[in-house]
């Protein structure tokens, strides 16, 4: 059915929201990709299986939905029981009959199934009240895990599309602008520029033609909220393309989008769909004169196509190489023509400012940060999972108050923000706000999200090692400081962790990082020591000693270890069963020993001591 | 025109000239291994950096590589700032401990005083500096027949697939203009070599030199309407010929006058 006009909307979401509250009770099963990797699709089946020769009065299978991610990943599979909002975790198979039983049918609660914090049998029975949850503000997530995977009539009923009935019946794109202007909404991607002044620019410009494009290419290790967004709303960054391109005069936008998230691709090619036929998209949206169609251009996951002049020579079909951008991309992007280019989270956040306000908006979050921002919260965290606070929050109100502190009770060592790109905070850090402005200033960056947490067992040599290895491959390979300098500083990291570096090496990486950041052509080299900056200035002592003693202080660094097995030894013959190189001999009820001669040092016989008598030293 | 100032010199530009060109005009020296006038500007060296500022900018100061920057008016531009040698300095090195026997990149790093590099030389470095000069002249022929495939420091230049590209036309342009001679071709016996595909060379019927691919004559015939005859005497009996036919005008205008 072709929507005519704004008035038609308004009648469908009210038969919508009918249909919905046919059933009261509804049954959640979150489908993120955590969760279907923990076997979510088969609770989903299971419960249309068991559903279907079942008669339950008030419910029904239509009841049943597979949503976007929830966001706590951890404790998946998830299944929620609204409206009460009983959370489950951990859901098996042959939980599933239970549930509907107890549950659905008799409106009891499976105690069992509950979220447990401390693991001490204390269960929480709303995911309200859950720490994990209570401490988050969520907009541009908010629809995530409320309604089934792009679903537009779920979608209409809650609310969606009113923010562009709104845009189309009353307000002019300079309108349009200044609202965005006005909210203070910083672009999500990373770099955190206004995206009002963005539109404006691009509005400004004498064009024919003027794209519209969603960067979808979420490349950081760890990260995950663009994906969420795609794959559970994909509808949200469709509405925020519109008013974007109706704001600045676009008749076709891009959605760019990794290969390797498939679902995303599937589920955003399904809505657009969806919103074609409904007359949201494409030709005439709602009646009007306004046309705007949206193509998927799918990438092969080159981390540097996240980079916008990258990323638009990637859409046009050529090699993925950033260009010089002394011409910025907004008045000379895709085919040399004015380009809008927003992250997903930015554009699932414009309908809900349309909607309520930027005053509303512009009271969350700091004075410059409005608003609030999605991480992935990951690492030796005990809450891994996706959320969404306010700007401004702190570092440790997110680690310990939302992430339920280190696991094991560990001490907390560094948090990374921001990618590759970002860097690495101490803990002398845990009280920053958690801003664009703040945590540039502390050497890190706020990138698209991701946050990795990580204990005394981590070494940060060992890290700025990974993250430049990362970068090293990831680099296009266009400019030679980024291509030979990174590849430099990787080799010069390594020395240092296998104990060969001297201290000269340590000024030697400073001054070649520096050179990196002013001599690159991108933002890819211009950030990309950052990771090897940060840790050298916060950790100082930790590279000194893999220079000058020689040692690993965490016990990470291979050259600079040793296993031993000490007196604590049960025999319990689990390190000989692992030991691929037979290093270890003994006999069952006897110490073990250790061939230093033979071993390769994996760790695996670390890791599988459950008597702390494998020590590394 | 704009008016700009180049190491404290007054200069004029057309506006969105960009920097290099104005910089080579005043004969100031500035390396640069990935420009060439025939392609666009590709910025890939990073050796013709520059350092820029404003009067209005307070001190504050920003490096650009000059073949991009556009020109416009009250520009200050540094070409040898300290921090800009200090960076050339750096390039030169790093690309001395990735091209340790490429002559080209050895004179250079002499001239920055770099006599060996201060990095870890990189074990089987070839000779290509990966400056992308011929790819993009093959796009710029309309051949399209290599590119540089993979990323990062495993970056080449080749064919697709690593086999005998199907698009090339043994035109020569990508070994001609290669910086460090590092495209191999062989010509003999009538046929040319290049990215392991074999193309027949026409003879001159004057003197029986061999001259272009046959491929890319008939490409030329196609795409630039020349008659094919045109291939099938060299440059230099066309020059012959050209001046007997001149000759015969000459005596023809000699004729008419008398």
């Amino acid at each position: 059915m072709q929507l005519k006009n704004p008035k038609q909307l308004a009648t469908l979401q009210k038969k919508y929201k009918a249909a919905e509250e046919r059933f009261p009770k509804k049954v959640l099963i979150c489908c993120g990709p955590g969760c279907l990797a923990s076997g979510a699709q088969k609770i989903s089946d299971k419960f249309k299986q068991v559903l279907k020769d079942k008669r339950i009065k008030g419910f029904s299978v239509e009841a049943l939905k597979e949503t976007g991610c929830h966001g706590f990943c951890e404790q998946g599979p998830l299944v929620i029981i609204e409206p009460d909002g009983t959370f489950y975790t951990r859901v098996k198979t042959k939980d599933v009959e239970e549930i509907i039983e107890m549950s659905v049918r008799k409106g009891e609660t499976i105690d069992r199934l509950l979220y447990s914090p401390n693991g001490d049998g204390q269960r929480i029975q709303r995911y309200h009240d859950i720490d994990f949850y209570r401490h988050q503000d969520r907009i541009a997530l908010a629809n995530l895990g409320k309604i089934s995977q792009c679903n537009i009539e779920e979608y209409i009923a809650l609310g969606g599309y009113q923010a562009l009935a709104k845009v189309i019946s009353s307000m002019k794109p300079d309108q349009i602008i200044d609202e965005i202007t006005e909210s203070g909404l910083r672009g999500r991607g990373g770099a955190g520029f206004a995206a009002g002044r963005k539109w404006a620019t691009c509005r400004k410009i004498e064009s024919d033609v003027r794209y519209v494009i969603c960067n979808g290419d979420e490349g950081d290790p760890g990260a995950f909220m663009d994906r969420a967004i795609m794959e559970g709303d994909p509808h949200a960054i469709l509405e925020g393309m519109v008013i974007a391109a109706f704001a600045v005069g676009s008749s076709q936008g891009y959605i760019y989008v990794r290969e390797e998230y498939p679902l995303a691709v599937v589920n955003l090619q399904k809505a657009i769909e969806q919103a074609e036929e409904m007359g949201l998209l494409g030709d005439n949206i709602l009646g009007s004169d306004f046309s705007f169609k949206i193509r998927i251009s799918r990438g092969a996951g080159a981390f540097v196509c996240g980079e916008s002049s990258a990323l638009m020579k990637s859409v046009a079909g050529e090699v993925g190489e950033p260009r010089a951008k002394y011409i910025r991309s907004v008045v000379k992007g895709l085919h040399d023509q004015p380009t809008v280019l927003n992250n997903v989270e930015t554009l699932a956040t414009v309908p809900v400012i349309i909607n309520k306000g930027a005053d509303w908006f512009k009271k969350i979050g700091t004075k410059k940060n409005t608003g609030t921002k999605a991480f992935s919260l990951v690492g030796k965290v005990r809450n891994t999972g996706l959320i969404e606070v306010a700007m401004g929050t702190t570092l440790r109100k997110i680690i310990y108050d939302i992430g339920g502190g280190i696991i094991d009770d560990r001490p907390f060592k560094a948090v990374q923000t921001g990618g590759p790109s970002g860097g690495c905070l101490p803990e002398s850090q845990l009280d920053l706000p958690v801003d664009f402005d703040s945590l540039t200033e502390a050497g890190s960056m706020m990138g698209s999200g991701g946050m990795i947490v990580m204990d005394d067992k981590t070494c940060m040599v060992d890290v700025a090692r990974y993250f430049l290895g990362f970068l090293v491959n990831e680099s296009c390979g266009k400019c030679v400081p980024c291509r030979e300098g990174l590849y430099q500083l990787h080799a010069l990291t390594v020395r240092v962790c296998e104990g060969r570096a001297t201290e000269a090496d340590l000024e030697k990486m400073e001054k070649l990082s520096n050179q990196v950041i002013i001599g690159s052509l991108c933002g890819l080299g211009k950030s990309g020591p950052n990771p090897l900056l940060s840790t050298m200035k916060y950790f100082r002592e930790e590279y000194l000693a893999h220079i000058r003693d020689k040692r690993c202080p965490a016990g990470v660094c291979r050259e600079l270890i040793t296993y031993e097995i000490n007196d604590k030894c049960t025999g319990c013959m689990a390190c000989i069963a692992v030991c691929a190189t037979h290093a270890i001999t003994g006999k069952k009820g006897e110490i073990h020993v250790l061939n230093q001669a033979k071993c390769t040092k994996c760790g695996a016989c670390y890791a599988v001591c459950k008597h702390d008598s494998v020590v590394v030293s | 025109m704009v008016n700009l100032t180049i190491n404290g010199k007054v200069v004029q530009a057309e506006e969105g000239e960009v920097l290099l060109s104005v910089i080579r005009r005043e004969k100031i020296d500035v390396p640069a291994l990935c420009h060439h006038e025939a392609v666009e500007a590709f910025g890939a060296c990073r050796l013709c950096v520059v350092e820029i500022t404003r009067q209005e900018w307070d001190g504050w100061c920003d490096y650009v590589t000059s073949c991009l920057y556009p020109a416009s008016d009250g520009l200050i531009v540094n070409t040898h700032a300290a921090k800009v040698n200090d960076l050339r300095k750096t390039i030169v090195d790093l690309f001395l401990a990735r091209h340790p026997k490429c002559p080209e990149i050895i004179e250079l790093a002499a001239e920055y005083g770099v006599y060996s590099t201060t990095y870890q030389t990189v074990v089987d470095g070839d000779n290509c500096i990966l400056c992308g000069l011929c790819t993009r002249i093959c796009d710029r022929m309309g051949f399209h027949a290599i590119s540089t495939v993979g990323r990062g420091h495993g970056k080449e230049v080749s064919p697709p697939l690593h086999k005998a590209p199907p698009d090339c036309t043994g035109c020569l342009a990508c070994a001609q203009n290669c910086p460090t001679s590092f495209i191999e071709y062989s010509a003999a016996k009538g046929f040319l070599t290049i990215w392991d595909k074999k193309f027949e060379l026409l003879k001159c019927s004057g003197c029986g030199k061999e001259t272009i691919t046959k491929v890319f004559a008939e490409h030329l015939c196609q795409e630039r309407k020349i008659p094919f005859e045109y291939f099938q005497i060299c440059d230099e009996c066309h020059r012959k010929q050209l001046a007997a036919t001149m000759g015969e005008i000459t005596s023809w205008d000699r004729e008419a006058a008398s």
